[in-house]
């Protein structure tokens, strides 16, 4: 089967300042599969997330340089417009981060924002996200009560559902399992790969398990550079780089 | 008891200080019922909120009915409350999140100013500015008036409701606008829809602190309000609940009925901001439970 790259990064820079985080990134992602990024604490692995959703925009100073594109289209062109960008690419962050509202409205949140109206359609959105975040059963007699009564384990599945609302292409999950014990991290890495196929998935994480256990791609960041990437479960049986393979190997990190 | 003597002071010290703030309460509280309550007693309840005349210094026929000090109170700080209340907000949410730093540290210290300013500072500069503006641009024989009152109160509560409300918007989690930006909502609608509801219950304290403030507030608006005690109209001369015992207490003799009227209008005063507190609370834990 041919795989349709759905993100392409090539020669990509990405500066803070004069700080340089990124450094002459070429990276295919393919469409609907899991693609890890792996690599020790600052590495760029999340600045390369980031990045493609534009939440680096934030940082005072912030700039790309080289090529970012979603679909053959320039992220960082000037005519790209940000807030279309970010409903077709969602984000769960590493805290889940529920709003202090219902659940129900958080999950309603994103399709409010983008003009969904009605009672009834609101309800079948709200209802199909979770669902797709297999939180549905658990919550589905009180999507009236705060979200921030939920435990760290469903909350971070409702924000999982928060994002999947507003029906995006693309779920960059940035550390999403990195605060939650080891029984959520399971359920969660259960519905990260129930959701592929349907959804590209990329994420950072810093277990490296986690990463053979649930991506079909791995990428290793090292120092702002990409070192390596390629099918994960060669990149983790036959590294072809002597960094990929200290780091796997646990020589550093 | 502890095996540290040190330890054991200074816990008994704390609770000391503690309980020092509930005692003042307590017996300001008490007092002001004590003394408050003879004269309402003898006025009767109706008569005292409900009578529209107020003379009590008339030596031949004393009028207590405070109806209309109560009045422009209310109005008073309902109009300073609409006009500095979103002025303040909107400060706070600009300096807590859309404000260049540059010019935060700019208008940052001015509100501290602001909020320094001595409320007699305020009056002057309401009588020598504000009374002639209106007396001009509303064609007023003099501009002592209510609207002149409501506009200084406005400005003065302004650093109180703009420092509370910034110091709760600042607290809101980093991480929970970002979730909302994540989701494609604009920057402005994350601060009306995510920051500010986060905020709530901080902003609500920002405000009561800021009616608080509308309603305990005297020397300024003796000094612009006209200060007779006429039922409230916007243009017209007015009398405060604050205003009218400042006013008389000089000259009340002591033990007359008019002093304790005064001191019931005190008890009222301390009442009402009792009141705005608990209504607020209350407003805000129904906020909470619909949302």
């Amino acid at each position: 089967m041919a795989e349709r790259i759905i993100l392409s990064a090539r020669e990509l820079d990405f500066y803070y300042g004069h700080t340089q985080a990124l450094r002459h990134i070429s990276l295919d992602i393919p469409a609907n599969q899991v693609t890890a990024l792996i690599g020790p604490s600052g590495c760029g692995k999340t600045t390369f997330l980031r990045a493609i959703n534009r939440m680096n925009d934030l940082v005072a100073g912030a700039r790309a340089k080289g090529s970012l594109a979603f679909h053959g289209r320039e992220i960082y062109s000037p005519d790209q417009d940000v807030i279309d960008l970010r409903r077709r690419i969602g984000m769960v962050f590493q805290r889940p981060n529920p709003f202090p509202m219902s659940i129900y409205d958080n999950v309603a949140y994103g399709p409010r924002t983008h003009g969904v109206r009605g009672r009834e359609r609101l309800d079948g959105v709200v209802e199909q996200a979770l669902r797709a975040a297999a939180i549905w059963d658990e919550v589905k007699d009180r999507l009236k009560r705060s979200a921030l009564g939920l435990s760290g384990g469903q909350q971070q599945r409702l924000c999982i559902a928060r994002a999947l609302a507003v029906e995006p292409e693309v779920l960059l999950l940035d550390e999403a399992t990195s605060a939650l014990d080891p029984i959520s991290t399971a359920r969660v890495e259960e519905l990260i790969a129930s959701l592929q196929g349907q959804y590209t998935i990329v994420m950072v994480t810093h277990n490296m398990q986690q990463a053979a256990r649930v991506s079909g791609r791995t990428a290793f960041f090292l120092g702002g550079e990409l070192v390596e990437a390629g099918r994960t479960e060669r990149l983790f049986s036959m590294p072809r780089d002597k960094r990929t393979e200290g780091y796997l190997t646990g020589q550093f990190g | 008891m502890t095996r540290r003597p040190g330890e054991y002071a200074m816990k008994t010290l704390f609770l000391v200080c503690g309980l020092t703030a509930v005692a003042f309460v307590l017996l300001i509280t008490g007092y002001l019922v004590f003394s408050g309550l003879p004269a309402i007693r003898r006025v009767g309840v109706a008569g005292f909120l409900l009578g529209d005349t107020w003379d009590a210094a008339n030596p031949e026929d004393p009028r207590f009915g405070i109806l209309p000090l109560l009045l422009t109170t209310v109005y008073g700080a309902a109009g300073a409350t609409a006009a500095g209340v979103p002025l303040g907000f909107l400060t706070a949410l600009f300096l807590a999140k859309a404000a260049p730093p540059w010019l935060a540290r700019l208008v940052r210290p001015a509100v501290g100013v602001l909020a320094g300013i001595p409320s007699v500072v305020y009056g002057l500069v309401g009588m020598c500015v504000l009374l002639p503006l209106l007396r001009e641009r509303l064609d007023l024989p003099a501009g002592d008036s209510l609207l002149a009152a409501i506009l200084m109160l406005a400005v003065m509560i302004l650093p109180t409701v703009i420092s509370v409300s910034e110091a709760a918007l600042e607290a809101v989690p980093r991480e929970m606008e970002e979730a909302s930006l994540a989701l494609g909502a604009t920057p402005v609608e994350t601060y009306f829809r995510v920051t500010a509801p986060a905020a709530s219950s901080g902003v609500a304290a920002a405000v009561a602190l800021g009616v608080g403030r509308a309603i305990g507030e005297a020397m300024a608006i003796l000094m612009v309000a006209g200060n007779v005690a006429n039922m409230p109209s916007l243009l017209g001369s007015v009398r405060f609940l604050t205003t009218g015992i400042a006013m008389e207490l000089a000259y009340a003799p002591a033990g007359s009925l008019q002093q304790q009227a005064l001191l019931s209008i005190g008890l009222v005063l301390l009442l009402f901001v009792l009141l705005v507190n608990v209504l607020l609370s209350l407003a805000l834990k129904r906020g909470k439970e619909g949302g």
